[in-house]
């Protein structure tokens, strides 16, 4: 329609008014030319900053026109300066953001008898024998075979880890990618300890 | 006795005694006024609140004099209203100096940088006229290391330093405030950019002791030599507020806490371990530490927390008044235990992290809260977002006494908007800030008019207001009818005509500081405030709808206001169109440190 029309070719165009009303386009000269020149300015200079003042004057178009009706906020991209936060609160807040997104699942490594920690990133391995098989040769020792009924039988270690809620549990018994998000620490622990799991660690 | 006299001769408007009152009078023609002087000056010497002293001096010219002679505390709300050197003639006397810069959007990249707001003007004016003084506060000025260096070199009883949102300099600047500065008590940087120029400033202050009470370097980025920081807590005696960087570890802090426990205000670093702490070592007793500290009534940072070590604090918790969990990622369920203790607190700072679940807790015990700020740990506008307007409506319903607040949220409605407005009458300043930009109440569809509109209503001390969502004209209509005392106004993305911004120029008598962004406000608007702005310390517009005619228009009408238009650095051909407009009245005319980018009209 006429109006999907005006809100595609006339996007970037700002107005006080209404959409449609060619009577206002002649008393309001000014702001329309403003317009112009800033759909000039946009057009050559890719610059983020320009782009993004296009960016403004569409949204609050759009919404002058949608005012009333319920339409989502048009275009999501970043705008400047905006939420209002200063940047050094930016910056501190989105330093911990990357390092854990980008940097992967770190989760320190402890066993029992060992000196010192180990660090280990859990995003790299595709699934618990892979794991298993990592912290053997790290730590030297060996794990039994797993059986969900009777855990690690026949070893003198039995890997544990330390999951969100603050407990105690044997490595293996969930899905892998549940580990993985759940995972805050691993701990091998010596198999005497191991014993009634869950009630005394 | 020549007091009463001279009372009784003043303040009587009829004939005298003849000859008896022509000696009196002879006897104090020469000098009337000084002993009026001497009277001024002594009461004036109490006189502290800068508005009556301002009252005070326009009464006469003897008073003017003396109120001059006996102001000790300069504050200048922009630097660039008046010149130093003018300043510094009319206040001999001064022994403390604020002084205020950039604007605030500045601070949200609003502003393309080296606009302005320089010290060293400042600075060498007042090395040459104010030999004695002792305390200067900067907000949002660029100051550079060589500013430091003279401040350092000109007072010798230098005492106090405060730095907010200030840049410009580095670690070598702040090794010479250290190092010279033999008196000093305060050295407080706050928000401020610090460049790391590889100088180890904390090891220039003097071995052989300090007078500082207040150290707070949490701003500074740079690592720093942590037994030069010892040594300094230790031979610090008076040392009462101390706010860490995150370069300090926990471990770090426990030593340092034990050094100093005496200390009132902590800011606790990083509060995490540093790497690879050795396995089956106990660790430091970090909660006998923070019991051994039983004046710790404000504590911050925790700016990489482990969650693990936050019962840690649980010993100061009672007796806290002010808490800033701002830098801290912790849920809910991290801080309910903490904050059930937490009954004194006044001042309470967080992330979003929290949830509405977190508030509903902080509502719950934190019965003399004054003042509330939730800030985003995710500042963006498509997410669901953590809190809403039942974290909203739960502060208001259990903090009745709040003053303050400052919340960042993606979604609100009117309805609880509407009941802080009347469950929280003494707020004095309320600034929401809906994220996601023009929209509305989640529930109704409406525009968000009613709520912030209630507020103006219903909270008849707010003398600070900042709205967002969608707003159409009616909200401003209803600050221009209510808000009589608002002072500070900031609006962004909201109304739909010029009538949004007449209202609120026409209505608001004491408005001071007016800071609007991409809001479709034009020309006449612009013109309908010219009645106000001298009476304005400032007015920012960017992104509206204003042309270079219509600012024009305001420079010619208001000789003393100086208007500046700044461009933005892609784009400096004059055209029509205004990007940024930005004036404030001035005693001095256009500044003679204008960078390209910002033309004065």
């Amino acid at each position: 329609m006429e109006f999907d029309r005006d809100l595609n070719l006339e996007a970037t165009e700002l107005r006080l008014g209404l959409p449609g009303t060619v009577t206002e386009q002649s008393e309001k000269q000014k702001p329309n030319s403003n317009a112009t020149k800033s759909n000039k300015r946009s057009l050559p200079d890719m610059n983020g900053e320009s782009e993004v003042r296009r960016e403004n004057s569409s949204a609050s178009s759009n919404d002058k026109k949608s005012h009333g009706q319920e339409t989502a906020p048009p275009i999501k991209t970043q705008v400047v300066g905006w939420p209002p936060i200063r940047s050094y609160r930016k910056n501190s807040l989105q330093a911990k953001k990357l390092e854990a997104e980008a940097a992967g699942l770190f989760v320190k490594v402890s066993m029992d008898g060992a000196p010192y920690l180990r660090k280990i990133d859990l995003k790299v391995y595709k699934g618990y024998p892979e794991l298993l098989e990592v912290l053997e040769e790290m730590f030297k020792f060996k794990v039994g075979e797993y059986s969900e009924r009777e855990g690690y039988n026949g070893s003198e270690h039995v890997p544990t880890y330390e999951d969100k809620d603050g407990d105690w549990m044997l490595v293996g018994d969930v899905p892998w990618e549940m580990f993985i998000n759940s995972c805050k620490r691993l701990r091998i622990m010596k198999e005497s300890e191991a014993r009634g799991l869950g009630c005394a660690v | 006795m020549i007091l009463a006299q001279t009372r009784t001769y003043t303040t009587g408007s009829g004939p005298g005694p003849g000859p008896s009152s022509s000696s009196v009078l002879e006897y104090l023609a020469p000098c009337p006024d000084q002993v009026l002087e001497n009277v001024l000056e002594n009461v004036l010497w109490f006189l502290t609140s800068r508005k009556d002293r301002n009252a005070a001096s326009l009464v006469c010219r003897s008073w003017y004099r003396v109120e001059a002679l006996t102001r000790s505390d300069l504050f200048i709300g922009n630097c660039y209203a008046v010149s130093p050197k003018r300043a510094t003639s009319r206040f001999t006397r001064i022994r403390s100096v604020t002084l205020k810069g950039r604007p605030r959007f500045a601070d949200f990249n609003l502003m393309p940088p080296n606009w302005g707001a320089h010290l060293a003007p400042w600075v060498s004016a007042m090395a040459l006229t104010y030999p004695w003084l002792e305390k200067v506060h900067l907000k949002r000025m660029s100051v550079t290391d060589d500013d430091l260096a003279l401040l350092a070199e000109s007072f010798s009883g230098f005492k106090e330093l405060v730095l907010v949102c200030c840049d410009g300099f580095g670690t070598s600047g702040l090794a010479i405030v250290a190092s010279r500065c033999r008196q000093l008590k305060v050295l407080d940087l706050i928000e401020s950019e610090v460049s790391d120029d590889d100088v180890d400033w904390i090891s220039y202050f003097p071995d052989t002791g300090t007078c500082l009470e207040s150290l707070i370097f949490d701003c500074v980025e740079c690592p720093i030599d942590f037994d030069a920081l010892e040594r300094l807590v230790a031979n610090s005696p008076s040392l009462k507020k101390l706010r860490l960087n995150r370069h300090v570890s926990m471990g770090q802090l426990h030593r340092l806490m034990v050094q100093a426990p005496r200390l009132t205000h902590l800011g606790t670093g990083s509060f995490s371990p540093s790497e690879d702490v050795a396995q089956g070592e106990q660790g430091p007793d970090y909660v006998s530490a923070f019991a051994a500290c039983k004046s710790i009534v404000c504590l911050s940072g925790f700016r990489e927390i482990i969650p693990d070590y936050l019962p840690a604090i649980n010993p100061v918790c009672a007796n806290l008044t002010s808490l800033n969990f701002s830098y801290a990622n912790v849920s809910a369920e991290h801080l309910k235990p903490i904050i059930s203790n937490c009954h004194k607190l006044q001042i309470f700072w967080v992330l979003d992290s929290i949830c509405d679940e977190g508030l509903q807790a902080v509502a719950a015990t934190c019965k003399e809260l004054r003042e509330l700020r939730v800030f985003p740990f995710e500042a963006r506008e498509d997410i669901e977002g953590p809190v809403s307007e039942v974290g909203l409506q739960a502060v208001s319903e259990g903090c009745r006494k709040l003053e303050s607040i400052l919340y960042f949220c993606q979604r609100m409605t009117n309805a609880a908007v509407v009941a802080m407005s009347k469950n929280c009458p003494d707020l004095v300043v309320f600034r929401l800030c809906i994220m996601g930009r023009h929209r509305p109440d989640h529930v109704t569809g409406e525009p968000m008019d009613e709520g912030f509109g209630a507020i103006v209503m219903n909270c008849k001390k707010l003398t600070r207001l900042a709205v967002s969502g969608l707003l159409t004209d009616r909200a401003f209509a209803y600050i221009g009818k209510y808000g009589k005392i608002v002072r500070t106004l900031s609006v962004a993305f909201a109304g739909d005509s010029d009538m949004g911004l007449k209202y609120v120029l026409e209505g608001c008598p004491r408005l001071q500081k007016l800071e609007i962004r991409d809001s479709p406000f034009g020309d006449a608007a612009l013109l309908s405030g010219l009645h106000h702005y001298y009476n304005m310390r400032f007015l920012w517009m960017s992104a509206c709808n204003l042309s270079n005619q219509g600012c024009q228009q305001i420079a010619q009408a208001l000789p003393r206001l100086v208007v500046e238009v700044i461009k933005h650095e892609d784009n400096l051909d004059m055209d029509e169109n205004v990007d940024t407009l930005y004036m404030y009245r001035s005693l001095e005319g256009p500044r003679d440190d204008v960078p390209r980018f910002v033309s004065i009209l």
